[in-house]
Formats: C-alpha cells, sequence, structure tokens
C-alpha cells in the first residue's frame, strides 16, 4: 500500500476531507460538533497550561498502516530538521513543559533521532516515544535502539492493534503481528514492561475496522493474559484509541461503506465528561517543519492553532494558552464513548 | 435484489421508540435491559457473548448486527465470536436431539 499522497488520492487535501465529512453531516441530519458542545452546555474548547509538547518527526515510516491518520510510509520525505528541533529545545529549557512526546511516522527515521533524545534528557525531561515496534528489526541502523531507548530512560508508546495476528495484519500490513511479537520480545528481555524495572512499555489498540473501542480496563486484562500465555510477553498499560475518520481511515471508512453508520455512531456515543480529557487541552503538537497545532488530528488536517504564534520559533506560552481550540467534525473521534486521547480514553 | 424486506437494518436504531404505542411497558423493559447487561456476578464481555449465541438461537437479524458490533468492540477474537454461536448450535441441536427420548420411549410403548 502506498500512501494517499503518493497515489494522488484527493483524501490529501483537508478541505476536501471536511467537504465529505460535512455531506454525511447534512445527509443525515446530524449536529456539528460545535453545536453538540453547545447543546451539552460546554461552550468553546479552551487550552489549560501546556503539560506535553508532542514533537512530530516526519512523515517517513517503515511501514503504510490502513488507518494511518498522518498518511505515513516509506514514500514519505517531510522530516524535522535539527533546527526546528533546537527551537523546540530552547522552548522547552525555559518551560515548566514536563513531558514530551515524539512521534512521526516513525521518529526513529529521523536522522537525529538519537541527538533530539540525548538534548531532551539533558533538560530532565520525561520522553515517550511512540515506537511502531517493527522499527527495531527494520536493519543494522536500529538493533540496539531498545538499550538507547533504557539508557536514556524513555517511555515506549506502541500500538498493537490486537494480541492476535489476523486483525492486526488487516490494520498493519501482512507480517507485521509476528515481527511486532518479536520487538516485545526484545524489549521485555532488557526489562522493559518488567514490574519494578522502571522501564515502561505501554501498547496501544485501535480498533480494526468500523466499531469503537471499549472498556480499556477489560481489554487491557485480556491482551495481558493473551500475551503473556502466548508469547511470555508482559507490558504495563493498554491505552485504547478512536480511530478518527480522517485521512486513511476515512478512505478505508469510504471504500468498505462504513463512512455513514461510524459517523452516525460517534455522533450517537457523543459524551461531555469524555471533553474535559482530550489531548489538545493540555498539549500542544508541534509538526516537522515547527508549526503549532491543538493536537495531532489538526495537525494533519494542517488547521494551525488559531492567533498571532504559529510556529515553534515564535513560542509565546501566555498567547496560546489564551487561545480557542480549532475544532470540527472530526472531533467526535475524541469525544465518544469513553472519550478518547493519545494516553487512551479520557474519563 | 429487491430493496423491501421485512428486516430493515435501519430500524434497529429504531428500537427504542417501541415506547411511542405503550411507554409504560417499554420502559419497563429497557430498565430491565439495562440492568441486565450492566456488570455482575457476569462480566459485560461474557453477557455480551451470551447474548450473541442467544441471538443466533432465536434468529434475530437485529440482535446478531447488535451483539457482534458489541463483542468486537469488547475484544473478542473472531473465533471467539464463532464459539458462541456453536454453542448456541450445540444447544439447538441437542435440545431436539434429546426429545428423541421421548420418541424412543413411545415407540417402546407402541411396539411388541
Ligand atoms: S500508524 Fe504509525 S506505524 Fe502505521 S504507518 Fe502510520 S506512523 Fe507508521
Ligand atoms: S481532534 Fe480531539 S484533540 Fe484535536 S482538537 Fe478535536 S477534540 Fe481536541
Amino acid at each position: 500500500m502506498k500512501s494517499l499522497k503518493s497515489r494522488g488520492s484527493e483524501l490529501v487535501s483537508p478541505e476536501r476531507q471536511f467537504q465529505i465529512l460535512k455531506e454525511v453531516f447534512i445527509r443525515k441530519n446530524l449536529p456539528s460538533f460545535s453545536e453538540k458542545l453547545i447543546q451539552s452546555g460546554l461552550s468553546a474548547l479552551t487550552p489549560a497550561p501546556t503539560k506535553i509538547l508532542q514533537m512530530n518527526l516526519g512523515k517517513l515510516c517503515n511501514q503504510t498502516c490502513k488507518h494511518c491518520h498522518v498518511d505515513a510510509g516509506p514514500d514519505r520525505k517531510e522530516s524535522m530538521s535539527r533546527e526546528t528541533m533546537l527551537h523546540c529545545l530552547s522552548v522547552l529549557a525555559a518551560s515548566p513543559i514536563s513531558i514530551v512526546d515524539i512521534t512521526g511516522g516513525a521518529p526513529e527515521m529521523n536522522p537525529d533521532f538519537r541527538w533530539l533524545v540525548v538534548e531532551l534528557r539533558k533538560l530532565d525531561k520525561k520522553v515517550m516515544v511512540r515506537c511502531n515496534l517493527t522499527i527495531l528489526l527494520a536493519g543494522d541502523r536500529y538493533k540496539d535502539l531498545p538499550e538507547f531507548f533504557a539508557k536514556n530512560q524513555l517511555e515506549i508508546v506502541s500500538s498493537l492493534p490486537y494480541f492476535e495476528k489476523r486483525r492486526t495484519d488487516s490494520q498493519r500490513g501482512e507480517g507485521v503481528f509476528d515481527r511486532s511479537i518479536e520487538a516485545l520480545k526484545r524489549l521485555n528481555a532488557i526489562g522493559y514492561g518488567i514490574p519494578d524495572s522502571g522501564l515502561t512499555l505501554n501498547l496501544v489498540y485501535n480498533p480494526a475496522g468500523a466499531f469503537l473501542p471499549a472498556g480499556q480496563a477489560a481489554l487491557e486484562h485480556e491482551f495481558k493474559k493473551s500475551l503473556l500465555k502466548e508469547y511470555g510477553i508482559r507490558f504495563n498499560y493498554l491505552f485504547t484509541i478512536t480511530n478518527m475518520p480522517i485521512s486513511r481511515y476515512l478512505e478505508y471508512l469510504q471504500e468498505s461503506g462504513n463512512l455513514e453508520s461510524y459517523l452516525e455512531k460517534l455522533v450517537n456515543f457523543y459524551n461531555p465528561s469524555a471533553v474535559l480529557g482530550v489531548m489538545c487541552k493540555n498539549t500542544l503538537s508541534i509538526g516537522y517543519d515547527g508549526s503549532i497545532y491543538d493536537c495531532d488530528f489538526n495537525q494533519m488536517l494542517e488547521m494551525n492553532v488559531e492567533g498571532g504564534v504559529q510556529n515553534i520559533r515564535d513560542y509565546d506560552a501566555d498567547v496560546l494558552e489564551a487561545r480557542k481550540i480549532r475544532i470540527n467534525e472530526h472531533c467526535y473521534g475524541c469525544t465518544a464513548g469513553a472519550g478518547s486521547s493519545c494516553g487512551g480514553v479520557t474519563t | 435484489m429487491s430493496k423491501e424486506s421485512y428486516y430493515v437494518p435501519d430500524d434497529l436504531k429504531k428500537f427504542g421508540n417501541i415506547g411511542e404505542f405503550q411507554p409504560n411497558l417499554a420502559k419497563k423493559f429497557f430498565d430491565y435491559y439495562g440492568e441486565v447487561f450492566t456488570e455482575g456476578a457476569l462480566t459485560a464481555r461474557e453477557k455480551s457473548l451470551i447474548a450473541l449465541g442467544v441471538s443466533h438461537a432465536i434468529q434475530c437479524p437485529y440482535c446478531i448486527d447488535a451483539y457482534t458490533t458489541d463483542t468486537l468492540e469488547k475484544g473478542v477474537t473472531e473465533a471467539g465470536l464463532m464459539e458462541a454461536v456453536h454453542v448456541a448450535a450445540a444447544i439447538r441441536g441437542g435440545a431436539s436431539l434429546v426429545h428423541s427420548v421421548q420418541l424412543m420411549n413411545k415407540v417402546k410403548e407402541l411396539g411388541m
């Protein structure tokens, strides 16, 4: 599978994506996200002080998962420069932001990834890396990554859509499950996910299909039981994340004929108490070119933050905290059911 | 294929509307229904699997639709879903077969 971009798909355009969502909302007479907020007594989404800086190091990835909201893949070239990283580092050095969440694509494929991690650790920030697991088996350049992660006390967050081959491979590509299991074994072998090791390994579940995730605690129990029994694998926590109706997952919804019913479901399961925990409240998302976004999803929809500060080199906490978060119909993906954020459920 | 059918997928969403003609009984039913499916001595997941099995035994397309989705969402594997249906089928088949004891009794009663 190739990225939408290299296939020249119309879904590369955020405007087209919004239009597709809007057409369904009109046809099905569904309330817009902003109407729904008002109906439930909430008005605009406003940010709290920023706690997490999420840095997207680029769109290059060794995988091409069907649901990828980044539209990442081996054919993407966008990559964060060291100069942009330096801007992030100088903001972080002078800021109470305590957590840095490094993502991609496969962030490890950025040539300055290791340098960045070492610099962040010098600033004593907690660093999380969104590691897709198979990158650990992608050649000599990456094979000592587990040791590098451990030495720098990185918290690893890894997608494993399911504890079975069939459903994982259908979403992430043939053979991904077996390689993910092998990578998890390597991480366990150096202490990741093992109680009291101080090395945290969290997994992310997102449904392989047009349905919502259910009960995080019950699913974590199933994952733990099954991965331990079948493969002897341990991990710390499972985060359940709802698939957002944008980018490649939007394409899947269209092609499988599930678009209308999925959007209706997101709207019907809107949960006002999930709104308070959405990631845009305490996170800023930085694009590979330094642009600032409310969240990773807005980043992929090219919705820059509102207001005068648009790039990390002009960072101003007061201006950013006074802004309104930009919303659109995709925000239903964060507020359905138990809610969904990059750290799992929000309620 | 004809678009007309006694079963219309969209009707599942209208289940709640049965209160239109008899609100009191509908309310009592939905309160009961809701209570049955809350986590209790059985987990919500176990209850959903039972519902999936029963929906096949009673052959209700609405319930099959609803509980296939629900069990998938609750993280049950495809093999698990299908095993629930086999449990229903085994009980259904067994229930027919066990009545053959009555048949045999009658044969013996009537025979020489
Ligand atoms: S979901 Fe992650 S691993 Fe999959 S293509 Fe996107 S960035 Fe790569
Ligand atoms: S997509 Fe989610 S995280 Fe992003 S702005 Fe909307 S509610 Fe916030």
